[in-house]
């Protein structure tokens, strides 16, 4: 901020009308400090600002305990949020292309039911798993046949179905819990990688990460994900089946929901119709955190990725300052509205620390939507 | 508006005009529907109109129906608030606290909760408009925040009838002529909303931010202004809510009222204010109430399995948002059709 001054002063008069010149000219004839500010520009980035709040986590972590950077306590710390970490990763395209899935906590419950269900009734798991990923694809099809053929809102319809997946989670177990499950299967919830403090979960969510990463990033799914987030109209003319890639990704929520209420089920050992109640606020709460825009057409899975550290942290370290889970809410609610108010910070930041380098005006923000730019 | 179609439209049969006509009016399509459901269930099961049966499913639909008159100001507006609950949480535990814990006169805990409702609205309020946080994401954030509080203020005790004043409960059960107590409160509370809306300018302005935000900045309408005073509106009236939930209940935990965000934005949906912004009434929003409310006592009262309630409650969603689908669709066909014509 004290260069400020300086660098003004290098540049007199930043003018619109001269900025491209200064802009041409600008790079050669203040060489260093104008390096130092491009990369200050560069990095207000939000990837980087959550490297810093992880990094700060962390450090508060060891304040509190010895023990907090040990690998025990990293494998138990990541694996308390697998579950709705490896739904944030199906979550993540569905709100790049503007929509959303609320229902998918409800999908956790009712695919945690129907495995103790049909291992109550005798059916083995290695059959039992995949009809409740079957169970998990067709609820997904009905919100994305809904949302995507019917052109309901995504909010209203999930809101729907979290009700009737949840009610049909108390139907298909009454009041019963199931919980003899065989110790091979529990121990895939919360067991380890022989040797290490590895949970099995985690190896699961790295190999999907990485998945996510390739499609979203990597492929012409992914272009097509964005397109449709930023201009629908626009990327239907351009050939993408808009409503055919958004019941995918519905299916594909559906899916990975039932299989993180098989996790949930297995880790702890339970199958009850509450299971993964209100799981759907930290699963947007990460997708939110990692930079995903909520009206979609922005974002990234490493963003994302980043966010399921942090959040694992966070939840650690007020554990380790004794807060418990009812008060930890209140951190992670303000973490996710700041995460949306810091970018807009970083923004302003970006864009002053520009103006002095490059010596010229830009709108200090986007118009927001509904906003009369004068 | 399609009552002053062109003649030379080719007229629909006139069968299929009426139901448009009604199935554009949900309100009173929907009071048709309570009605006959009311019918049904009181000749499957007498004892559905005794008084008591009738004040017990008013007291909590009315509770409902009040914080879904707020709440469909908010969804007027195409926003969401998704931290009722929390609101009505908060609210309940903090009033029967100021109860329990000092000899205020009952009135003023009531103020004072009212008070908080609307402090919580204008922070959910400040959040969207002054932060420009999407209000999904700001009142899913509330949402936990409000509920944490309530953690905090109950530090891990719970409040039971008897810490509160004697006969504070009985307010729930008190008539008028007849006529529950909470249900005067709430059709007050949406003649008073109803026709605020219809005649004042804020009213005329929710809708237009509602409808087209950019038109409404157009015309001079100070739309973040309006998107807040919705927000401390629902704010309150999630507090006047929670203070009847105290009443009605009672028995008072950090995690009262959870889930009843779905109950409220539900209530609202079903009674046709359209999630798009811009359309609804609250009297739709309180008969969307009433018709879950319903739904909820006729399982009770002709032991009907209880479980099936959510998934009651999520067709009856569905099907909503359907018709006003369908309706859109075939109300903007006519409007094309005549145009061309």
């Amino acid at each position: 901020m004290t260069q400020d001054p300086r660098a003004a002063s290098q540049q007199p008069d930043p003018s619109p009308a001269s900025s491209a010149a200064s802009v041409a000219a600008g790079g050669h004839s203040r060489g260093a400090l104008s390096r130092v500010l491009g990369s200050l520009s560069a990095a207000a980035r939000l990837e980087v600002f959550l490297v810093v709040i992880l990094a700060f986590l962390v450090w508060w972590g060891t304040q509190l305990s010895p023990f907090f950077l040990t690998w025990s306590n990293f494998g138990f710390s990541i694996q308390d949020v697998m579950e709705i970490s490896i739904m944030a990763l199906a979550m993540t395209p569905i709100i790049i292309t503007g929509e959303i899935d609320l229902s998918v906590e409800s999908m956790v419950g009712l695919s945690g039911c129907v495995l103790g269900w049909l291992w109550a009734s005798g059916v083995p798991l290695e059959i039992a798993i995949p009809l409740v990923l079957i169970v998990g694809a067709l609820g997904g099809l009905l919100n994305g046949l809904i949302v995507a053929r019917w052109g309901l809102p995504s909010l209203v319809v999930t809101l729907a179905t979290l009700a009737l997946y949840r009610g049909l989670a108390h139907v298909v177990l009454g009041s019963n819990v199931i919980s003899n499950f065989p110790d091979d299967f529990t121990n895939f919830g919360f067991g380890y990688l022989p040797g290490t403090s590895v949970p099995w979960t985690l190896l699961v969510f790295l190999l999907l990460a990485v998945v996510a990463v390739a499609i979203i990033h990597g492929t012409w799914i992914g272009r097509q994900v964005f397109a449709v987030g930023k201009n629908k109209d626009a990327a239907r003319y351009s050939g993408v089946r808009v409503a055919g890639l958004k019941t995918a990704l519905f299916v594909v929520s559906g899916v990975v929901a039932a299989f993180a209420g098989i996790i949930l089920t297995a880790r702890t050992s339970t199958a009850s119709p509450d299971n993964g109640l209100n799981m759907t606020l930290a699963v947007v709460t990460i997708v939110v955190l990692g930079g995903v825009d909520i009206n979609g057409g922005k974002g990234t899975v490493p963003g994302v990725i980043l966010a399921v550290f942090i959040l694992a942290t966070l939840k650690s370290a007020l554990t380790q300052a004794g807060m418990s889970t009812d008060y930890q809410n209140v951190a992670i609610g303000l973490l996710l509205i700041f995460s949306v108010i810091a970018p807009q910070f970083a923004r302003q930041f970006r864009v002053l620390v520009d103006r002095v380098r490059l010596g010229r005006h830009r709108p200090v923000r986007d118009p927001m939507p509904g906003e009369v730019v004068r | 508006m399609a009552l002053s179609a062109p003649a030379n439209v080719r007229a629909p049969s006139r069968v299929g005009t009426l139901i448009g006509q009604a199935a554009r009016s949900r309100e009173l399509t929907l009071a048709v529907v309570v009605i006959l459901l009311t019918a049904i269930v009181a000749i499957l099961a007498p004892n559905f109109l005794s008084s008591s049966n009738v004040i017990s499913v008013t007291a909590l639909t009315a509770i409902i129906a009040i914080a879904a008159v707020g709440e469909a100001l908010v969804i007027i507006t195409k926003n969401i608030d998704l931290s009722v609950e929390s609101t009505m949480g908060l609210v309940a535990f903090v009033v029967a606290e100021v109860l329990k814990g000092q000899n205020l006169p009952v009135p003023a805990a009531w103020a004072i909760g009212i008070g908080l409702g609307l402090a919580l609205g204008m922070v959910n309020g400040l959040v969207i408009t002054i932060f420009r946080v999407p209000s999904i994401v700001a009142t899913l954030g509330t949402l936990s925040i409000f509920r944490g509080l309530t953690y905090f203020v109950a530090n891990g005790h719970e409040i039971n009838a008897t810490d509160l004043p004697a006969g504070y409960t009985d307010a729930a059960s008190q008539t008028v002529f007849g006529v529950p107590l909470f249900v005067i409160l709430a059709i007050v509370v949406v003649i008073v909303v109803g026709l605020a809306l219809r005649y004042t300018a804020l009213g005329r302005h929710l809708y237009a931010v509602g409808s087209n935000a950019d038109a409404a900045a157009t015309i001079g309408i100070r739309s973040r202004w309006t998107v807040f005073m919705a927000f401390a509106l629902s704010g309150m009236l999630a507090g006047v809510a929670g203070v009847l939930w105290g009443i009605e209940f009672g028995q008072l935990y950090a995690s009262s009222a959870s889930g009843e965000s779905l109950a409220v934005i539900a209530a609202v949906v079903v009674g046709g204010v359209s999630i798009a912004g811009g359309s609804g009434t609250v009297v739709g929003a309180a008969i969307g109430a009433l018709f879950l409310g319903l739904i909820n006592n006729a399982l009770t009262v002709l032991s009907l399995p209880q479980e099936w309630l959510q998934v009651i409650y999520g067709v009856v969603i569905l099907f909503a948002v359907a018709t006003d689908a369908v309706v859109q669709v075939r109300t903007q066909r006519a409007r094309a059709r005549s145009r061309t014509r």
